[in-house]
């Protein structure tokens, strides 16, 4: 089947691609539109490196075709980092040493901006429960809990103050 | 590890996707929250030539109360589940068995009539559909079903769906009042389908003894199964000493079974024995705990 035409919001632009209807999100918002910071890992759900947020909701971009996407907001990766500098979770993931080879971080950041959002101070087991679903093979996961319970607490403050 | 083609549709009416599956049969597949479909696509294991979208159909994701049952809409998204305020309040096991399901990143696209229809013999649904007492009810180009559960599932990722046939809402039974549950699992890995799991219901007379009970096991044979047999041997019998060990004994003696990758026949009869009397033992405390508040 040929190429149909699409249109996309991805980090608030909007982008119109061509595409196959079998092509998957990940590869659409690498390939076609340049948002490499979005990794692909396991392409069937497993490693939740490739997670984006799909109004909101943290979503397996290798688990959904790009076509299913039409007037939804995505965000990825890079809408996520400030125009200047980290954000908290990212600069709480740099200070902890929470990444090695940082293949992972996306799907983690990603995950955790909306599920930080839903719980705002989570207790380390529900950071563990939530982890669970993105694999890393560098850290051995102690410093990304260490991290993520570091930027919860910087949203919490900054969020009063 | 990227899907063969196919031709996609996106209806945005119920009757709409109907006459499309009508349309192509056996070619063509729903996709829901797609988060079994798309990985047995990106495998190959699965190549619909027709992809029948049904994320955009209206009035198919609710939770609500009817008549002492509680009915959920084929659309509903495990997370919904998970924190539905009615659902932990009126039947809780349900909230408990969502928790359960697959990773935090899943949950929020997975959808229970998908859940229901793949009919995986371990997956947490289909368990409680059995434990529950589910009524499945489905729409075709040609009319409308509604399907008991013990009947719904016919064998591994096997149900009686039709081709053409969408599901549209489970009901499934509250609890009452004086009632406890229990849900236990083993699974190797958190957000694994797990090796054996068991749910029980339970409440009992003014005399201390078994009034109603339900007994439910997955990950044990080629669908979920209800122990209703012995559930009737087991009523009368007093909560006391090593009752619960022995329900799940004598439902371990019943059940042969099989062996394979994950574990073997004799570990998943072990299984059994350990997470059901564990389920009622859960289900007996909490049955105290709501008797006491």
């Amino acid at each position: 089947m040929s190429k149909l035409p699409i249109r996309l919001t991805v980090n608030g632009d909007s982008h119109e691609v061509s595409v196959e209807p079998r092509k998957l999100l990940s590869d659409v918002l690498r390939e076609d539109l340049r948002l490499t910071g979005t990794h692909v890992g396991c392409e069937h759900g497993v490693c939740g490196a490739c997670t984006v947020l799909v109004d909101g909701a943290p979503t397996r971009a290798c688990l959904i075709f790009a076509i299913q996407m039409e007037g939804r907001e995505i965000t990825t990766v890079e809408g996520l980092t400030p125009a200047e500098g980290l954000s908290p979770l990212q600069q709480a993931l740099h200070e902890e040493h929470g990444l090695q080879c940082g293949f992972c971080t996306p799907g983690i950041v990603t995950t955790f901006e909306a599920y930080l959002r839903e719980n705002p101070d989570p207790t380390e087991a529900d950071i563990r429960e939530v982890l669970a679903g993105n694999l890393c093979r560098c850290t051995g996961y102690q410093n990304i809990v260490r991290a993520i319970g570091k930027a919860a607490k910087a949203m919490r403050e900054g969020a009063t103050t | 590890m990227k899907p063969a083609k196919f031709e996609y549709h996106k209806p945005e009416t119920l009757e709409e996707a109907l006459a499309l599956l009508a349309e192509y049969g056996d070619e063509a597949r729903i996709i829901a929250g797609g988060q079994s479909l798309v990985p047995m696509m990106n495998m190959r294991l699965a190549q619909p030539a027709h992809l029948v979208d049904i994320n955009n159909i209206e009035g198919l994701s609710y939770i609500r109360a009817n008549n002492g049952s509680l009915e959920i809409g084929a659309l509903t998204r495990h997370r919904q589940v998970e924190e539905s305020s009615l659902l932990v309040q009126a039947c809780p096991p349900m909230p408990a068995a969502a928790r359960n399901i697959g990773h935090y990143g899943l949950r929020a696209r997975g959808s229970i009539g998908g859940s229901l229809a793949l009919a995986d013999p371990s997956a947490e649904f289909p368990l409680m559909a059995m434990l529950l007492n589910a009524e499945i009810s489905t729409r075709s180009a040609v009319g409308a079903r509604s399907i008991l559960a013990r009947d719904f599932f016919v064998s591994v990722f096997t149900t009686t769906l039709e081709p053409g046939e969408i599901v549209t809402q489970v009901s499934l039974r509250a609890l009452g009042q004086s009632e406890g549950w229990g849900f236990r699992w083993l699974a190797r890995r958190s957000g694994d389908y797990a090796i054996v799991n068991a749910a029980a219901t339970l409440a009992l007379n003014g005399a201390g003894q078994i009034d109603r009970i339900s007994l439910a096991l997955g990950g044990v044979g080629a669908t979920p199964l209800r122990l209703s047999q012995l559930e009737q041997e087991s009523r009368g019998k007093a909560v006391g000493g090593d009752w619960a060990r022995e329900i799940a004994a004598q439902a371990a003696a019943q059940i042969d079974p099989e062996s394979d990758k994950n574990a073997s026949a004799e570990f998943r009869k072990e299984l059994i024995e350990v997470l059901l009397a564990a389920a009622l033992e859960d289900a007996l405390r909490r049955m105290e705990g709501r008797m006491a508040a």
